[in-house]
C-alpha cells in the first residue's frame, strides 16, 4: 500500500493552484482578502488571545472548522518531498497511537461534513472508506486497526492535511508534545521538542513568562472540552513563500534573508500568520494542536489600505525581543521603510477584516 | 458558556441493578451518534426537580466506542441533598434530558505498562469504561473491587466472567478486606494505580502506596464530592451588583445560577477548577471543601470555589 497521488490542474475547475514553496517560488493569493491578517489593532503584544473556534465569515480562511483553499495540493506535495527527504519530521510516541485515530476521525468528519464535493467517508461500524479526490485517494480500512492503513494513523492524516500539528498527552498537571508533523514550521523542531512538556518547549519565548502568559494558557488549555475547540493567531516574517522554514535546513534558507532590498522587498518579503486552533480529543483526552501556516507577499497585503497602514505601525512599534525572536531583527528598519509609504497616518477600524 | 458544550438526550432505558443502584441509559434525541470519550469521563446531568435545577456529574461506564447510547449508574443517597433521589423516583424512559459533553478528570496514562485499578462500591463505574477501552486496544489490568456484600456489588458478575483472572471482588459482610500491601509489592516496574472509592479508601490506598515508595505521578484517584448541606448564608455578588442567600442544601454556584448571574463550571464536585472565584471581602470563615486550591490558598480566604464552598460570618463579597 502507498499513498502516492498525482495533480492534475484542469481537474477541479482549476481551483487548486499548481505552485511551488521552493526554487522557483510560484507560490501566491489568487485573492490576497482571504488571508487572516493577525492584527486587530496597531500594537502587538503578547496575550493568550483565546477564541472559540466556530465557523466565521463566509469566503474566509475561518468559514469552516478546517480551511482546504486553493493551495492545498502543491502543499501535500511539498510535505511529501520533505518527508522523503527528513522522515524525523513526523513522530509520535507509543501511548499515543489512540490519540492519531481520534485526530484521524475529527479531520476526516469534518472534511467530509464541510466539503463534501473534494472529501466522502462512509461508515459501516468500523469499517470505513474515505475518498480525498484532489489527491485521488481511495481507501477502506479499519477504524482503530492499524495494519490497515499504509501509514500509522497520524501520518496517514497528517499527508492529507494543510498545517503542522502536534498531539498533547495530558498527564501530572500539564501537556507533554508526545506527536507531531513539522514541514511548514515557523523555526521550530519535532524532533528536538517530543516528549518536552509545556513549559519546556515554550522556555525560548522572551517577556511572555514575566507576564505569567504560559501558566494562564496552561490553566486554560487543561480545561479545554471536547466539542468546544478555541483558536489563536500567532505570526512571523519569512523570505519567499518558503513552508518548510526548520531548524534542520537553516543553513539552506536562513542566508535568505540577506538578499532583502527596497526593490524586491514587496514580493519576497512574507507575512507568515500561523492560524492555530485546538480541539479535546475523545477516546485518548489527548489535544490536538493544529498551527496552519498562512503566508501573504508584503506586495498583496498592501492592496488592502487598512492592512497596509497597520502592518506598518505594528512592525515599527514591535518591542526589540520580540523581532529578535521572531528572527526578522535584521531587516525590520527596511520593512518599516517600505512599509511606511503605505501608511497617510489616518486611523484604522478595530478588527482583522478589511473596510469594505 | 456555563459548563461548555451540550448534548441533548433521551432516557432509553432504566434498570434496577440492586436495591441502591439503578442505571440509566441515554440517547441522542435525533437519533445521532453520541461522541466518543475516554474512560474516566463524567458526564454533568441537569434535571428540573419540580422547578429546582439540579447539576449532578456521574462517571460514564458504557463502553466509549458505542457511540449509540451513554450509560451511567447512580446510587441512591437518602441523606443526600436529592440529586440522586430525583434520578431514582422521576426519571423514566422517554424523558427528555440534557448532559454536559464528557469531561475526563480521572484519565487512564496510556504509558502505563500495567493498570491497577481499585473500587469501592459505586466508585465502580469508571473502571467500567476505562476497562471496555484497555480491552479494545490491548492494555493489561488488574481491578480489586470491594462491596457491603454480593448482592451490593454491582457489575461484579459481568466482570468476573468476562474477566476471570484480571477481578478481585471482596465483600465486608463476609469480613474480606483487600490485601493491600501485597497487591502493591507484586507489580511490575511501571504500574499506574487508580483508585475511585469512599474518602477513607482513597485516603487509605493512596498512603499505603506513597509510604511503599511508589511514584506520586504514578497514583490518580477520583472522588466527586457532594456539595454538602449547612446553615444559609448571604453573599455580595461585587460584579453584578446583586446579594444573594444560599439555602441549606443549595451550594453557592446553585444560588447565584437561580438568581440569573452567569457562572462558569463543569465539574460541580469541587475537582476541576472551572469555577474559581476570586474573594474581595471576607468578615468570617470560609468553609473551603474542594480539591482544587492548595492549603495555603484555602488558608488565605482570597478565592472560594462556589460549587461546593460554604461560608460562616459577616460579610463575603465575591468577584462574579
Amino acid at each position: 500500500m502507498s499513498l502516492d497521488f498525482k495533480f492534475a490542474p484542469d481537474d477541479f475547475g482549476g481551483f487548486f493552484r499548481d505552485e511551488t514553496f521552493r526554487d522557483t517560488f510560484t507560490y501566491r493569493n489568487s485573492d490576497p482578502r482571504r488571508f487572516p491578517f493577525p492584527f486587530d489593532r496597531d500594537d502587538y503584544m503578547y496575550s493568550v488571545n483565546m477564541e472559540p473556534h466556530v465557523p466565521g465569515r463566509k469566503g474566509t480562511a475561518f468559514e469552516h472548522m478546517l480551511d482546504v483553499d486553493e493551495h492545498y495540493i502543491a502543499e501535500m506535495i511539498d510535505r511529501a518531498k520533505v518527508l522523503a527527504e527528513d522522515p524525523l519530521r513526523c513522530q509520535s510516541l507509543p501511548h499515543m497511537t489512540l490519540a492519531g485515530w481520534d485526530t484521524l476521525e475529527l479531520i476526516m468528519e469534518a472534511k467530509a461534513r464541510d466539503y463534501p464535493q473534494w472529501f466522502s467517508l462512509t461508515k459501516d461500524g468500523n469499517r470505513w472508506h474515505w475518498v480525498n479526490r484532489p489527491l485521488g485517494i481511495e481507501q477502506s480500512f479499519t477504524f482503530l486497526d492499524e495494519s490497515t492503513l499504509p501509514y500509522p494513523p497520524f501520518e496517514y492524516i497528517m499527508r492529507q492535511t494543510q498545517g503542522d500539528w502536534t498531539l498533547q498527552d495530558e498527564r501530572d498537571g500539564t501537556l507533554w508534545m508526545d506527536a507531531g508533523i513539522a514541514t511548514s514550521q515557523a523555526d521550530w523542531s519535532v524532533d528536538f521538542d517530543v516528549g518536552m512538556n509545556f513549559h519546556e518547549w515554550h522556555a525560548p519565548v522572551p517577556l511572555a513568562h514575566e507576564k505569567g502568559v504560559f501558566d494562564r494558557a496552561l490553566k486554560f488549555l487543561l480545561k479545554l472540552q471536547h466539542g468546544a475547540p478555541v483558536r489563536r493567531f500567532n505570526w512571523t516574517m519569512t523570505v519567499n513563500p518558503l513552508l518548510d522554514t526548520a531548524p534542520e535546513t537553516y543553513p539552506k534558507w536562513g542566508p535568505s534573508k540577506t538578499t532583502i532590498t527596497q526593490e524586491n522587498m514587496g514580493k519576497k518579503q512574507h507575512l507568515r500568520v500561523e492560524l492555530q486552533s485546538l480541539y479535546r480529543l475523545p477516546r485518548s483526552n489527548a489535544i490536538a494542536f493544529d498551527i496552519r501556516c498562512y503566508l501573504c507577499s508584503f506586495e498583496q497585503i498592501v492592496t488592502v489600505p487598512k492592512w497596509a497602514r497597520r502592518l506598518h505601525r505594528v512592525i515599527r512599534d514591535l518591542p526589540v525581543e520580540l523581532a529578535t525572536y521572531k528572527g526578522f531583527i535584521r531587516n525590520r528598519d527596511a520593512m518599516v521603510e517600505w512599509l511606511s509609504q503605505y501608511d497617510d497616518g489616518a486611523p484604522t477600524s478595530p478588527g482583522w477584516f478589511p473596510d469594505d | 458558556m456555563s459548563g461548555g458544550a451540550k448534548l441533548q438526550v433521551r432516557v432509553a432505558e432504566v434498570v434496577e441493578v440492586n436495591d441502591l443502584v439503578k442505571r440509566f441509559r441515554f440517547v441522542s434525541r435525533d437519533g445521532s451518534l453520541l461522541p466518543a470519550f475516554s474512560g474516566g469521563a463524567h458526564t454533568v446531568v441537569e434535571m428540573d426537580d419540580h422547578g429546582v435545577r439540579r447539576l449532578n456529574p456521574y462517571s460514564l461506564m458504557s463502553d466509549a466506542e458505542d457511540r449509540s447510547g451513554y450509560e451511567i449508574s447512580v446510587r441512591r443517597d437518602d441523606q443526600g441533598r436529592g440529586g440522586s433521589l430525583y434520578m431514582h423516583r422521576h426519571v423514566v424512559p422517554g424523558m427528555e434530558m440534557t448532559l454536559s459533553y464528557p469531561v475526563n478528570l480521572f484519565p487512564l496514562d496510556n504509558r502505563a505498562r500495567k493498570h491497577l485499578m481499585i473500587a469501592g462500591g459505586i466508585g465502580i463505574t469508571p473502571f467500567l469504561a476505562q476497562i471496555a477501552q484497555l480491552t479494545h486496544f490491548g492494555g493489561r489490568f488488574e481491578l480489586h473491587y470491594a462491596a457491603r456484600s454480593k448482592a451490593l456489588g454491582a457489575y461484579m458478575d459481568r466482570l468476573t466472567s468476562a474477566h476471570p483472572d484480571r477481578v478481585h471482588c471482596y465483600f465486608d459482610d463476609q469480613k474480606q478486606v483487600i490485601d493491600l500491601e501485597k497487591v502493591l509489592e507484586n507489580q511490575p516496574i511501571g504500574t499506574h494505580l487508580y483508585v475511585c472509592g469512599p474518602k477513607g479508601m482513597i485516603n487509605w490506598v493512596l498512603s499505603t502506596a506513597e509510604a511503599m515508595g511508589w511514584p506520586k505521578q504514578a497514583l490518580h484517584h477520583e472522588e466527586f464530592l457532594a456539595p454538602g448541606t449547612g446553615l444559609p448564608f448571604t453573599v455580595e455578588l461585587a460584579a453584578s451588583g446583586k446579594t444573594i442567600t444560599v439555602g441549606p442544601t443549595q451550594s453557592l454556584l446553585e444560588a447565584m445560577e437561580a438568581a440569573g448571574v452567569e457562572a462558569p463550571y463543569l465539574c460541580r464536585g469541587g475537582a476541576c477548577g472551572q469555577c474559581e472565584t476570586v474573594v474581595r471581602k471576607c468578615d468570617g470563615t470560609i468553609l473551603h471543601r474542594d480539591h482544587w486550591l492548595t492549603p495555603e490558598e484555602q488558608a488565605a480566604n482570597t478565592k472560594i470555589m462556589p460549587c461546593v464552598s460554604r461560608f460562616e460570618g459577616k460579610t463575603l463579597v465575591i468577584d462574579r
